[in-house]
């Protein structure tokens, strides 16, 4: 299986971002998801900026895509999306079905958000120029090995098994509501928050991660002791969220344990990161998706 | 002008009939399974339900639409099929869906069924619609509840197709068809099971720190002894966040496009929606007399339309928490 490291879903500074990819093209990483895919509004790198490290992580023997934004409201961000769709070099990762449309044919990648939930829509999207998906976020195994019995032979799935879970999007901005700034002059406060901003229930339970427009649950999956059982259903490429530096650490713990078939019964926490103690794994399992997570009373 | 169409929810026959003879230009409702997105105990239509519901709304001039708006599995896409299928039998003038598999059987089956985009598609742009529109013919699409009123306007000039908006009801803040938050804490979402917060995993405890309210064991609030409890949903809690304890993401509170009905009409929206095929008769009776009454009055002079203070007062008083907004329609959210 290959491994892949979706986009970086937060408001992280250019030198930080940096930083991190001069890392990533050292790293075991197959494929790479690049560029903004939560708030048009961040722009620690211009258009041209993210086409340079795309080039520059090709050169390292990455495959790059480019992702595009989940939720389409202004015209500025339906006119980032056309330059991403017609970047010429790199194929797309489509989180909204205009992303499709405006591929016109463009071989592209079919990201959670398209829910794609049954046959019959892999074959439209397969007709479209899908190449590989992603599952929604909640579907479960069972779902997924009845879809990989029917799927197009010429299309791969991919499926997140490390990071937080984007769980909802928004008109509003909740860090610009907390902060108690209207969204249109949020005063990037993002920026303030690289790990998230942590919502907590009134009795203290970790629960969800506000990022923006966007939600995530506060734990993050992790399906890495199930390797074995996902490379079973010949799932492709696994994907692991960018969310923290040290997601590298654990990429190349992974692709040793599958280059040694270890990956059996492997279970890979990181210290270095936050509430590694507590992840949850529900969907896989066809269960809520914060199983494994939060212990309600 | 022309008038906006009324589309009112049935979720129930009593429901649909009040509808009707309260000023509704049509009607939606769902069958009694998974594949709408009101799978609530006691709601919605069996066979013989509907065949009465349908003919008493086209004895009365009125259209019927049918909500087949969520996303089948592989091991229940079998029931979504037959939905379809009976929807076509029945004789409905409308079928709202979501999903693109079922939207391509419609299609190809029913090739004379009318087709709606339901707002479970997360359909926000002119693309996004011309997709579904170009390989499925849908005739409309329902826009989700995160567009300004320059964005839906802009949406609406763009778009090759009709488009219809919420006029009034429960507001969802994040985008539909894409909100896994009731999953995520149930197991169970708006998307695969058609219900957001199931009344099976609700619990109210009085505890001395106030009332509770639970969704599967996860605090969602806790009222003080005045404070006027509000069903579970997750993104209308109360929670901690970096110190303040606070309606994070939003406070319970109902939509309500009543003052943008002149710039509705006039951005060229082709239907009104209102929200709550879980409500009573009683409730589907006031909004839609009320809503009959505005779109009548601004249809028939834009230019001096107000929302009166009898119209408003009796919407906040229908609402959640008994607050109204203009949601994402207002530039406050942006």
């Amino acid at each position: 299986m290959q491994i892949s490291l979706g986009p970086v879903p937060y408001y992280w500074p250019q030198e930080q971002l940096l930083a991190f990819y001069d890392d990533v093209a050292d790293s075991p990483v197959d494929i790479v998801y690049l560029g903004e895919v939560v708030c048009a509004k961040r722009r620690s790198l211009t258009h041209e900026q993210w086409l340079n490290l795309g080039r520059r992580l090709r050169a390292a023997g990455k495959s790059v895509v480019f992702s595009s934004l989940a939720l389409l409201e202004a015209g500025s961000e339906l006119g980032q999306l056309k330059r991403i769709a017609a970047n010429g070099e790199f194929p797309i990762e489509a989180n909204d079905v205009a992303a499709v449309q405006l591929a016109r044919g463009v071989p592209f990648i079919a990201g959670a958000s398209l829910n794609i939930y049954n046959s019959r829509t892999l074959e439209v999207f397969t007709a479209q120029g899908m190449t590989r998906w992603v599952p929604p976020t909640e579907l479960g195994r069972s779902a997924l090995k009845a879809l990989q019995t029917t799927r197009p032979n010429d299309v791969q799935t991919e499926v997140p098994v490390w990071g937080r879970m984007p769980l909802a999007w928004s008109a509003r901005c909740y860090t610009a509501r907390h902060h108690d700034l209207p969204k249109d002059s949020c005063e990037f406060r993002c920026l303030e928050h690289p790990d998230g901003l942590r919502l907590k229930t009134r009795e203290d339970h970790d629960f969800l991660c506000l990022n923006g427009t966007q939600v995530q649950s506060w734990q993050r999956l992790n399906l890495l002791d199930r390797l074995p059982e996902i490379s079973d259903l010949g799932v492709d490429v696994v994907r692991f969220s960018a969310d923290h530096p040290a997601v590298l650490d654990l990429v190349t713990l992974t692709r040793q344990a599958l280059d040694g078939n270890k990956a059996s019964g492997l279970t890979m926490r990181l210290d270095a990161v936050p509430d590694s103690n507590s992840e949850c794994c529900g969907y896989w399992l066809d269960q809520p998706g914060m199983t494994g997570q939060i212990a309600p009373s | 002008m022309t008038a906006m169409e009324l589309v009112c929810p049935a979720g129930n026959l009593q429901g649909l009939k009040t509808a009707i003879d309260s000023g509704a230009d049509a009607v939606y409702f769902g069958f009694r399974d998974a594949t709408n997105a009101r799978h609530f105990a006691g709601l919605n239509f069996s066979t013989e339900n509907a065949v009465e519901g349908i003919d008493y709304a086209h004895n009365r001039g009125k259209r019927v639409f049918l909500a087949i708006n969520t996303y089948p599995q592989p091991h229940n896409w079998s029931a979504w099929q037959n939905a379809v299928d009976q929807a076509a039998d029945l004789g409905v003038d409308v079928l709202i869906v979501a999903d693109t598999g079922v939207l391509d059987y419609a299609c190809e089956r029913w090739p004379d069924l009318t087709l709606h985009l339901s707002v479970q598609a997360s359909a926000t742009s002119a693309e996004a619609i011309a997709f579904y529109h170009e390989r499925f013919g849908i005739r409309r699409a329902v826009l989700p509840r995160v567009l300004s009123l320059s964005q839906v306007q802009r949406v609406c000039a763009d778009s090759p197709i009709e488009i219809e908006v919420f006029g009034f009801g429960s507001l969802c803040v994040m985008v539909e068809g894409r909100c896994l938050l009731s999953s995520h804490v149930t197991g169970k979402s708006p998307n695969s099971f058609g219900a957001c917060s199931p009344g099976e995993f609700v619990r109210w405890t009085e505890t001395p720190a106030g009332l509770e309210s639970r969704l599967n064991g996860v605090l969602i609030d806790r009222y003080g002894p005045r404070e006027h409890s509000g069903y579970p949903t997750i993104c209308k809690g109360r929670y901690h966040v970096a110190g303040q304890t606070t309606y994070a993401m939003e406070q319970p509170v109902s939509l309500n496009s009543l003052p943008l009905l002149p710039e509705l009409m006039r951005a060229g929206v082709a239907a009104l929606k209102i929200e709550g095929r879980q409500r009573s008769p009683a409730y589907v009776r006031r909004v839609t007399r009320v809503l009959r009454s505005a779109i009548d009055a601004c249809a028939s002079d834009p230019k001096t339309f107000t929302p009166n203070d009898t119209w408003m007062s009796e919407l906040a008083g229908l609402s959640e928490g008994s607050q109204t907004t203009l949601g994402a329609f207002s530039r406050y959210w942006q």
